[in-house]
């Protein structure tokens, strides 16, 4: 069945894009990512403009992670007070993010920067989050019992000291506010919600839980893409209400059904599954910068000269 | 049956005193309005209309070509580059007019049918209705550039040369159709028909479709433009309920 979207002016198959953003929201409730990296490529691959699939995907990872923010609420693992923190870098950061990105448009290499960050970060990300994994797992065999994640390092040497009851954590404010504020900016030029950043960080920099993670980084990404659609509505008119709509009634419903397998995995074949989904979002993305591509040009709207 | 006699008062037109020593061509279209609604998915305009020529002329002396052309933007086009061992894209050129859709349907083949100076005059061609005025001193080969849109645009269903689809019947009276695709942009979309004889144009007429998006897509549009904060606020409360409600839902149905 295909629908022609208003704003997208194409038409394309309302049970493709369902499937989409059950899939994509299935993942979030998982992993408590918002599935933007994925999303967003996936939605200009079907063809619709990268920029109404830019905005529009933002509004439906507010649906998602909303959906599986309260899923956490209930169960108690969302951390408000750390996830107020992130915030506010968070925040801070996408500030940041907007005017670096102004900075590039003018030089006319966003395109290039984009796909660079993607391709260094998911690289990074996924690659530490496998080896990690892998050691953690193989380390809990031989020993029969649960890994203990090293509690100290040099984060809980700095000043202002919080306590974050539901992580069960003492410690400074300064590393969950810059870890925001990172996320914050890679997130205002990635056009992502940027908890694929944020969750391994909270999990190997702050050493929260991974049960608390991904409901404290679903509360995060939340604000972040409410903050970005609303940003994107009001500047370049490329939400679509339509498409909208359709992704996040498969997002919903995905999403409710990963917060339910969600805890039913055990945590480091959790965090295996996401490093090799990074790592092959990375490859596939870096594949198209090296490999000859079969048409050499791109045809873009007028840039008002 | 509308049809016939929307032919037939066409052909009686031509038969009037005062168009007596001029070879005539009349057309009319199926619709003249197209809405565009989140169900649309494509469709088929038929043009159809009548001839008149002076004098008698054998079977396959008259031709006609039928031209839709869509609303005409500026385009931007970037070529890949290697550089560093990766594809990035170069610097744009900026191509000054290519309508977002571009039909021609002829009786024949086009360059057997029109004369290269009618076809420059009439811009029926393809690649006379892409103009890039002006490219910049660095570019190499302008015309990689035009032929580039001609291709994409070609393979997304936007442009096309049907060579042959315009039925002939007796020299006066003549039909064809021309899918629209699904991916249609808003506006005006001419539509031209040219009656021509050995190469040289004889007489034109011009039509036009006015294409609007409809119903809830109208809607939408509208309110993303002319209160956009309002929209932005609004799509963002919709996804909050959506999240909710599937909440409650899953919760109901399917406790844990």
């Amino acid at each position: 069945m295909n629908i022609y979207l208003p704003i997208a002016e194409v038409s394309v198959n309302a049970f493709i894009l369902l499937g989409l953003g059950g899939g994509v929201g299935f993942l979030s409730g998982i992993f408590g990512v918002g599935g933007g990296f994925l999303m967003t490529p996936l939605l200009i691959f079907i063809g619709i403009p990268p920029a109404v699939a830019v905005a529009t995907e933002a509004n439906q990872i507010v649906a998602s992670s909303f959906s599986g923010v309260l899923a956490n609420i209930r169960r108690k693992t969302v951390d408000m007070k750390m996830g107020l923190v992130l915030l506010a870098g968070g925040l801070v950061g996408s500030a940041i993010g907007v005017q670096i990105f102004a900075g590039l448009r003018t030089t006319g290499q966003v395109d290039l920067v984009v796909a660079l960050c993607y391709v260094v970060f998911l690289g990074l990300v996924g690659s530490l989050m496998l080896v990690e994994s892998i050691n953690a797992m193989r380390k809990a065999k031989k020993e029969g019992r649960r890994v203990q994640r090293r509690r100290h390092n040099w984060v809980h040497g700095l000043p202002f000291k919080m306590r974050f009851r539901t992580s069960n954590l003492y410690i400074s404010a300064i590393p969950p506010f810059l870890v925001g504020m990172l996320v914050g900016t890679l997130a205002a030029i990635m056009g992502v919600g940027g908890g694929f950043i944020m969750v391994p960080a909270m999990i190997y920099l702050l050493g929260m839980a991974a049960v608390i993670v991904v409901g404290t980084s679903l509360f995060q990404i939340m604000f972040v893409t409410g903050a970005t659609t609303l940003m994107h509505a009001i500047t370049n008119q490329t939400v679509d209400a339509v498409l909208a709509v359709i992704l996040l009634v498969g997002g919903v419903v995905g999403t409710q059904i990963g917060v339910r397998v969600g805890p039913r995995l055990k945590a480091e074949q959790l965090r295996i599954l996401l490093a090799l989904l990074v790592l092959a979002v990375c490859v596939k993305l870096g594949l198209d910068l090296v490999v000859t591509p079969s048409e050499f040009f791109t045809l873009g709207g007028s840039s008002g000269h | 049956m509308t049809r016939l006699i929307a032919i037939l008062v066409l052909a009686l037109a031509l038969v009037g005193p005062a168009t007596l020593a001029e070879d005539r061509v009349v057309a009319s279209l199926s619709q003249h309005n197209l809405a565009l609604t989140t169900d649309f998915t494509g469709t088929e305009l038929f043009v159809y209309g009548a001839i008149r020529t002076v004098g008698d002329l054998p079977a396959d002396a008259i031709d006609v070509i039928v031209a839709i052309t869509g609303p005409t933007e500026r385009v931007n086009v970037r070529k890949k580059e290697r550089q560093f061992g990766i594809w990035i894209n170069g610097k744009g050129v900026e191509i000054d007019a290519a309508p977002s859709f571009y039909a021609v349907a002829t009786t024949g083949p086009l360059r057997d049918i029109v004369s290269w100076t009618e076809d420059f005059r009439h811009r029926i061609a393809l690649d006379l209705v892409i103009r890039l005025i002006d490219a910049p001193a660095w570019v190499e080969d302008r015309e990689e550039y035009r032929a580039a849109v001609a291709r994409i645009r070609e393979e997304q269903g936007l442009y096309s040369l049907q060579e042959g689809t315009v039925a002939l019947i007796d020299n006066a009276l003549f039909e064809t159709r021309i899918q629209l695709p699904a991916n249609l942009v808003e506006g005006d979309y001419k539509a031209r028909i040219f009656l021509l004889k050995d190469g040289t144009v004889l007489d034109t007429y011009e039509d036009r479709v006015e294409v609007r998006r409809a119903g809830i897509g109208r809607w939408i549009y509208s309110s993303a433009h002319e209160w956009p904060a309002v929209y932005g606020i609004v799509s963002i409360l919709v996804a909050l309920a959506a999240g909710w409600l599937a909440s409650a839902f899953f919760r109901t149905f399917f406790p844990n």
